[in-house]
């Protein structure tokens, strides 16, 4: 008898487009002790499933089918009173964005007794008060004690996430539903929470729930796995099956366009045409057929039912018409790799190229204000710290750290084009400081930006045409040259000349992207800021305004400048890597030097936080865990800034450590283009 | 949950048809390169909101009658019939006639025309202000938006009924009263709406749009008239419809007091004020001016939310067309 098991689960709500159907026949049994991942883009279901086992789903939801709890309870027909019973105690939750799951009036040690209490009124106060203390030392919040007398907004976001999990388990619950638990984290503090959860689990010996869309999250910690697609489940089984024997074209290709850490491809991504089929009045057949490469007219007409995949254990289910020719296939059979041309550019030697961006000793800092009435300054908060970097014509140089690391600050601080704090920035052989207004106004045309929000970064209220046409009327383009100008630049990024007339709002995230690259071509600029491009995207999207990017910069020899939190993405498109941590370069080099040989220890925690999407990879992989979050920017450590989560720097004997608490490291050489800024660097394989 | 918007949006991108946009028959004959302008695309999105249409066409239907109403009929506004005195409606005066002998339609057009200018006057004057004020306050901050916000402040403190009452009084013979008093409504009266679009702008300031308009070298001027405005126009309009029938009703009340429009020149104000005292006896005299006072808000109102649809690209509007 399972402890969770879910029956055909269908569930709908009406809209004014027509019925959506959010959710259609999700069967599953969860075993004690077991983790299940859901896996799936965003709208493909899987956290409307996870909200109607709760009973939390909307009030005009229509669900069918049986949710039954020790195969015997069933969850459907109970009453939000009855479901308040069993939330909490039975039932867990671990929402995503930990700030607004908690109560910000509330202390934290507050919201932990009430979940005790709400469930086990007999318990003493103080009896409740002692075992919330006890939950969060659990969960690794330091000063257990103290801390749960704080409120949420003087934790950061992970150790928010480690209340919320300590919340969840306060019961001891006998399933842990965890929904994107780490998507808005960063990756160090990622790692640290799903080692949390994992310890959690073992503590309570409960069954999990993984939602994610992160294959590498999946790989690491599920030992089931149900892929879904257009609120269909399209294949099921062991996470060995799913990431060594898919069958479904779906997860061969969603395996396939990822970027992989662990190895670089000089080729273009496959790429997934097309996007995800809206879910309101489906049409018949295989939702994912209009975009298969493998479809055949029986795929257009009926949908397929989950049928065992025969040869591998028993547990391992597909929903394919074509399931006996999808054995022992790979992504690269099935899906277009689009071919990449070479520009004549970038086979010329680094040496030998234009420098397009040069910045020297670069400092940004914000003064800190204290007082209503009269402001005075009250430190200073040094968001870049003396930065050099450079960047020559072709090639893409990605900035990485954390956040809070003054990656973004250094973006912002050179698309200003002002005088910085202190340092030079040079753009294409200018000198900001000196620029006249005429002056940097022309400049702009050679320096343009992509965001990470393709929705924020476009203007609701414009039209595509005249998003696009913006830059052009403002450098002062007559009608007509704009008129031809838009229409080239829509082809170029791969979109139809009628969708020009229509609003951001009426497009998918990855149009809304190259809507967003199409603007940022316009003027033909030199170089390109890109800022995140791809994290708010679906995985499958990504791939190929990964490709379009890379194909751009080939073809107009663009010369990139990368923001970006997945190191996966930047072994994929950087020639060259620069580690920030507290406004300061820890190691500077070429990708492959970088990723293969990291020198500095915080390099090698960041890589090591990534997961891979290859399971027996992640079960081998030894994991270098950062401590505690970043310090404050206002008040950096002495020394080496990084030396209070050093791995190394605990290693050291205590002269060596002194050198690190009094001597702040330079970057220096280590290689052929690697520099490095640590007293002991050491190469680590993470990878 | 936060794939509920992904659910709601409907087709997306690819799957809608070639043409199936422009939603008329007209645009299968058009070269596939024929765009709309924003222009175009409000005003189609605009139609097919049938209430501000029909809203529309009654303003334009009161702006006719009142441009064109005096050359038509037998009487002037002005002209007084000595043989009919507070008469009911009749052949001869279809409206009625006041005390003093006048004609009730030619007193309801002549006063509707000066209350639609003044309305529109006043609210244009006190939303453009508003909207100046707030969104450059907003943008270059410092001490711009210290310096509007003391002005705002300062106004919003003063006695303005008392000023403009003072101000009339000085030239209440002068044949542009009217101009003097359509001013003053909306020098005084932009200010609470001038608060809002500052924090309005505000909060949208600092939006990737308008950073990316900023490093595309646009002017400042531009990225508020292009990409702040538009934003929180929708407000605009609200105020905007709302101001004109409020500024109506202002300048009834004030011309009640005797501070506004004074006789012989006429408006629906002075004139629901005339016919008020004697409303429950001689009850023509205040029910046309008063009908045509509900119609014409009623009218501004429809089209504000028809405007306010057909430039929110999030509105039901562009529904019909997919």
């Amino acid at each position: 008898m399972s402890l969770l098991s879910v029956r055909d689960l269908c569930v709908s709500f009406p809209s004014e487009a027509g019925v959506v159907q959010a959710v259609r026949g999700v069967t599953f049994d969860l075993e004690r002790g077991q983790t299940m991942a859901l896996v799936g883009e965003s709208g493909s279901g899987k956290s409307v499933t996870s909200l109607a086992i709760m009973g939390l789903h909307p009030e005009n939801a229509k669900i069918t089918g049986s949710v039954l709890l020790d195969g015997t309870d069933e969850l459907l027909t109970k009453n939000d009173e009855q479901m308040s019973k069993i939330r909490g105690l039975r039932i867990a939750m671990v929402f995503q964005d930990p700030l607004s799951a908690l109560t910000p009036v509330y202390a934290v040690g507050d919201q932990i007794v009430e979940t005790i209490l709400t469930h086990s009124p007999e318990t003493s106060k103080e009896d409740a008060w002692k075992r919330a203390v006890h939950l969060l030392d659990l969960v690794g919040i330091p000063d257990a004690a103290e801390r749960a007398r704080a409120f949420p907004f003087e934790f950061s976001g992970g150790m928010r996430q480690r209340v919320m999990i300590a919340m969840a388990i306060a019961n001891n619950p006998d399933i842990i539903i965890a929904d994107e638990p780490t998507t808005a984290l960063d990756v160090t503090i990622q790692a640290q929470v799903l080692e949390v959860l994992q310890a959690a689990q073992a503590e309570t010996g409960a069954a999990m729930i993984l939602i994610t869309h992160d294959l590498g999250v999946v790989a690491g910690n599920a030992d089931h796995v149900t892929v879904m697609y257009a609120g269909r489940m399209v294949e099921q089984g062991s996470v060995d099956d799913i990431f060594y024997a898919p069958a479904m074209p779906y997860t061969i290709g969603l395996l396939g366009t990822v970027p992989r850490l662990d190895h670089k491809s000089g080729e273009a991504l496959p790429i997934l045409e097309g996007n995800p089929p809206s879910v309101v009045n489906l049409v018949p057949g295989c939702p994912f057929a209009p975009r298969c490469p493998m479809a055949i007219d029986k795929c257009h007409e009926s949908e397929p039912e989950l049928t065992a995949t025969g040869e591998t254990q028993a547990g391992h289910l597909s929903a394919c018409w074509r399931l006996e020719e999808t054995k022992g296939l790979s992504h690269g059979d099935i899906f277009e790799v689009p071919v990449v041309r070479r520009n004549e550019l970038t086979t010329l030697p680094r040496d030998e190229r234009d420098t397009v961006l040069d910045i020297k000793n670069l400092h940004k800092h914000f003064p800190l204000l204290k007082g209503a009435i009269y402001r005075r300054q009250a430190g200073v908060v040094k968001a870049v710290d003396g930065i050099d970097l450079d960047l020559r014509a072709g090639e893409t140089l990605g900035l990485v750290g954390e956040s809070g690391s003054g990656k973004s600050t250094t973006l912002l601080e050179i698309l200003e084009l002002m005088k910085p704090t202190q340092g030079r920035i040079v753009v294409l052989g200018n000198d900001t400081a000196q620029l006249s207004r005429n002056a940097r106004r022309s400049l702009r045309k050679d320096i343009q930006v992509v965001f990470q929000d393709p929705m924020a970064a476009l203007d609701p209220r414009l039209p595509v045409f005249d998003i696009i046409a913006e830059p052009l009327g403002a450098f002062g383009w007559d009608k007509a040259a704009i008129e031809e100008r838009v229409f080239e630049l829509l082809k170029i990024v791969g979109l139809q000349a009628d969708h020009a007339d229509r609003y951001p709002q009426h497009f998918s995230g990855g149009q809304r992207q190259r809507i967003g690259i199409a603007r940022a071509l316009a003027l033909n600029p030199r170089i390109l800021v890109l800022d995140e491009p791809v994290s708010a995207l679906d995985v499958s999207i990504q791939a190929g305004v990964i490709n379009l990017l890379e194909q751009l910069q080939q073809e107009l020899g663009l010369s990139y400048l990368l923001v970006a939190h997945d190191l996966a993405v930047i072994r994929h498109i950087c020639d060259r890597v620069a580690v920030m941590y507290l406004g300061n370069i820890v190691e500077i080099g070429d990708v492959e030097d970088v990723y293969e040989h990291p020198l500095h220890p915080y390099t090698q925690a960041l890589l090591s936080a990534i997961p891979i999407p290859d399971p027996k990879v992640e079960r081998e992989r030894q994991r270098v865990v950062l401590t505690g979050d970043m310090p404050s920017p206002a008040d950096p450590p002495s020394g080496c800034k990084f030396r209070t989560r050093c791995p190394k720097f605990l290693s050291l004997d205590a002269d060596s450590q002194a050198r690190c608490v009094g001597v702040p490291p330079e970057l220096s050489v280590a290689g052929a283009d690697h520099n490095v800024a640590c007293h002991y660097p050491e190469v680590l394989r993470v990878i | 949950m936060g794939n509920s918007d992904t659910l709601d949006e409907g087709p997306t991108g690819d799957e809608r048809p070639v043409g199936a946009v422009s939603g008329t028959s007209v645009s299968i004959s058009e070269p596939a390169n024929v765009r709309l302008g924003r222009g175009k695309l409000t005003l189609r999105r605009f139609l097919r909101n049938k209430l501000a249409v029909i809203g529309l066409i009654g303003i334009l239907l009161l702006i006719i009658i009142a441009t064109l109403g005096p050359y038509l009929l037998p009487w002037g506004y002005l002209d007084i019939d000595k043989k009919a005195f507070l008469k009911p409606p009749s052949a001869k005066h279809w409206l009625g006639t006041t005390q003093a002998g006048r004609d009730v339609l030619a007193l309801t057009i002549a006063g509707m025309r000066k209350s639609l200018i003044i309305g529109f006057l006043a609210g244009t004057i006190a939303t453009g202000l508003a909207s100046v004020v707030g969104t450059a306050a907003a943008y270059f901050g410092g001490w711009t938006q210290r310096i509007a916000l003391w002005v705002i402040d300062l106004l919003l403190i003063v006695p303005s009924t008392l000023i403009i009452a003072v101000m009339m009084k000085g030239g209440v013979n002068h044949d542009y009263a009217w101009v003097v008093l359509a001013l003053l409504l909306g020098a005084f009266g932009w200010m609470i709406t001038g608060r809002v679009m500052r924090s309005m702008t505000l909060s949208i300031r600092n939006r990737e749009y308008v950073l990316a308009a900023k490093y595309m070298g646009l002017p400042p001027w531009k990225i508020i008239t292009r990409h702040i405005i538009p934003n929180i126009s929708s407000y605009m309009i609200v105020d905007l419809t709302l101001g004109v029938g409020g500024y109506i009703l202002a300048e009834t009340g004030l011309s009640f007091l005797g501070l506004g429009i004074q006789a012989p020149d006429t408006s629906l104000g002075t004139l629901i004020g005339e016919g008020a005292r004697m409303a429950t006896t001689y009850s023509w005299i205040f029910l046309t001016p008063s009908a045509i006072l509900v119609f014409l808000v009623l009218c501004i109102n429809a089209v504000g939310d028809g405007l306010r649809d057909a430039l929110d690209p999030s509105s039901q509007s562009g529904g019909s067309a997919a």
